[in-house]
Parts: C-alpha cells; sequence; structure tokens
C-alpha cells in the first residue's frame, strides 16, 4: 500500500501536470514560458522514483527534493528542490504530522527559498504566495484550530498573496527584466505554490 | 591544481567554452563542461553540477564559472549537497562573479600555472572589467 506522504506528494503531481499549460502560459507573458514544463517534468520523474511504500515523511520529502534539484531544470528546480530539502529536515523520522509540524515545515520553507533565491516577500515571487500562507496558517494554529482548517486558511491567504502579485514590480529572475511592464501579470512560481498548498489541503480535507 | 567547472544552461555553450579556455591552459588542468540536463535539453541539474565539482578536484579546489539565474542557483545548491556528502565534504569551491567565457579563458591560464583559488577567483573576476575595444 502507498503512504500517505507519497499519496500527498502524487496529488500535488497530478495538480501540476494538469496546470502544465497554465503555468507555461503566465511565464510567456513575464518569462521565458518554461515553467510549466519543467515543474511537469520535475514531478513526472518524481512519481517514477518516490519510494511508494516508505512511511518516514522525511525521507519521501528528501528523495523529492532530490529529483526537483535534478529534473526540473529552470529556478524553480533549485527552489522547489530546497524547498522539499528543507521541508524533509523538518519531518525528518515522523511518520505522522501535527498542526506544529505544518508551521516547523513552512518556517523551514521559507528560510530555504529565502536563501537560495536571495529573495523577500514583495518581489513578485513564490514568497508572495508562501509567507502571507503560512501568516494565516499560524493565526489558525494559534486559535486551536484543527489542521485542514490551519491549511483552509493558509490556501485562502496564499490565494491573495497571488493575486497581491499581479499589482507590483518583478525585481528577481526573469520577470525583471520587464520592469513596470511586468505589473498585471501574476507571477507563475507563486502560483505554482499556491497550487501546491491548494493540493496539500485537498488531499488532507478528502481523509 | 584548482579545476574548473563551466556550468551552462546549454549544453553545446558549456562545451564550447570550455573548448576555447582548454586551448589557453596546460594538459594537467581539470575543466569540465557541465551544461544542460542529463537528456541534452537546455536548463541545469544541481547533481551533476555536483559531480562535476567532485570531478574537477585534484586537492586544491575548484573554481565554478557559471551563466545565469538558475545555473547560479543550481551550482550554490550543488556546493551545499558537497556539504553534507562526506566523503566530498572537504572540497573548496568558489563560484567567480565573471563572464562565463572571458573568465574561463582568464581561470584556466590562471589555474594552468599554479595559481591558488583565490587568485584563480580573482583572474576570472578581472574579466569583469576587460575592455575589448582599445583605443
Amino acid at each position: 500500500m502507498a503512504s500517505k506522504v507519497y499519496e500527498c506528494i502524487s496529488k500535488i503531481a497530478d495538480i501540476i501536470i494538469e496546470n502544465k499549460d497554465f503555468l507555461t502560459e503566465l511565464d510567456r507573458e513575464i518569462g521565458d514560458a518554461d515553467h510549466g514544463i519543467n515543474m511537469a517534468r520535475g514531478y513526472t520523474e518524481a512519481l517514477g522514483q518516490l519510494p511508494q511504500d516508505e512511511s518516514d515523511i522525511g525521507a519521501v520529502l528528501k528523495k523529492a527534493g532530490m529529483v526537483l534539484l535534478s529534473k526540473v531544470g529552470g529556478a524553480s528546480g533549485p527552489l522547489y528542490g530546497t524547498a522539499y530539502m528543507k521541508a524533509a529536515k523538518a519531518a525528518a523520522g515522523k511518520t505522522e504530522l501535527t498542526v506544529q509540524d505544518g508551521k516547523d515545515i513552512l518556517d523551514a520553507i521559507i528560510g530555504g527559498i529565502k536563501q537560495r533565491g536571495k529573495a523577500e516577500r514583495g518581489e513578485k515571487t513564490m514568497l508572495d504566495a508562501i509567507i502571507p500562507g503560512y501568516e494565516a496558517y499560524c493565526a489558525a494554529a494559534d486559535a486551536g484550530k484543527d489542521l485542514a482548517e490551519c491549511l483552509d486558511a493558509m490556501c485562502a491567504a496564499a490565494a491573495e498573496g497571488v493575486e497581491y502579485t499581479k499589482t507590483i514590480i518583478a525585481t528577481k529572475g526573469r520577470a525583471s527584466y520587464l520592469g513596470e511592464r511586468s505589473i498585471g501579470h501574476q507571477d507563475p512560481g507563486a502560483t505554482s505554490s499556491l497550487l501546491t498548498m491548494e493540493a496539500i489541503r485537498d488531499w488532507v480535507r478528502a481523509l | 591544481m584548482v579545476g574548473i567547472v563551466i556550468v551552462s544552461h546549454s549544453r553545446l555553450a558549456a562545451e564550447g567554452i570550455r573548448e576555447l579556455a582548454a586551448q589557453m591552459a596546460g594538459p594537467d588542468l581539470r575543466i569540465i563542461a557541465c551544461g544542460g540536463m542529463e537528456d541534452g535539453s537546455i536548463g541545469t541539474d544541481a547533481m551533476r553540477i555536483q559531480n562535476a565539482l567532485i570531478e574537477a578536484d585534484s586537492g586544491d579546489g575548484v573554481c565554478a564559472m557559471v551563466d545565469l539565474g538558475s545555473g547560479i542557483m543550481s551550482t550554490e545548491t550543488a556546493i551545499e549537497l558537497l556539504e553534507f556528502d562526506d566523503d566530498h565534504s572537504d572540497i573548496q569551491v568558489r563560484i567567480a562573479d565573471a563572464p562565463v567565457l572571458e573568465g574561463s579563458v582568464s581561470a584556466a591560464v590562471s589555474a594552468s600555472s599554479g595559481d591558488s583559488l583565490e587568485e584563480v577567483i580573482a583572474a576570472a573576476e578581472e574579466a569583469r572589467g576587460m575592455k575589448k575595444l582599445l583605443d
């Protein structure tokens, strides 16, 4: 039987692969038109390489990170790869995750992406979805909500974050070449981050 | 002798730059082209770069020459992977902040003459201010 963590990553992979053309189209507007193609390639490879019966969440996340580092190809490779590797460290040895674990994992992911991309919030990147998502998750957790409710709050805030990326100028990555012309377009990386968070939420909700 | 790894999104670009730089270098220089993905498509792969860094090292460190965007991020990731690789955590790697072609030629000359890693990096970075048109 496939482990839960494998099932969850499969769900993320399915959503990313389904949205391959959408993500690529967003990237065509302000980048180099490869985000969906690259992400779909990485997750297709991950589905084939991940151990299906390993229940150590950290071990599976680490393997997923290694595959994405190697197979995505664009900037999202080292960024998502690092995110998974940092999440793996925070989840090492665990077979179940609590609300607090979710906080720790998101915190580790944000630290990893900031370090790898040398980016901060407000630069039209995946951080503009993930940081507000993390803050809303923490607020819900502190209010005593359960995991699914915390993930709902995270996704709602991340979706607002994606909308916010339409209003700002890109200063990182390929889109920064466009300067003010990047306004009006939502960031592809923030969008794939939102899709990832929604896939996790939907998977937890269906348990 | 300091080794050199040339990282590019394009396999052909990395090999072409390697060819040019190697022409200026002595026969003992380890200079590795690491361009594109394993299947030859455009992109960068932190694992391939990690292996290239290991291959380029002969104990005196490695100068990494990189092209754009994810070329830099994937190389930084590869360096971090090396730090956690027990067999290779002692390899010294520095990324040169330099144009990849001109910098690689300068680095190859410097490394071939037995310069230290710091000196090879400095030689590569000097290529940033190199004038092409002489007055």
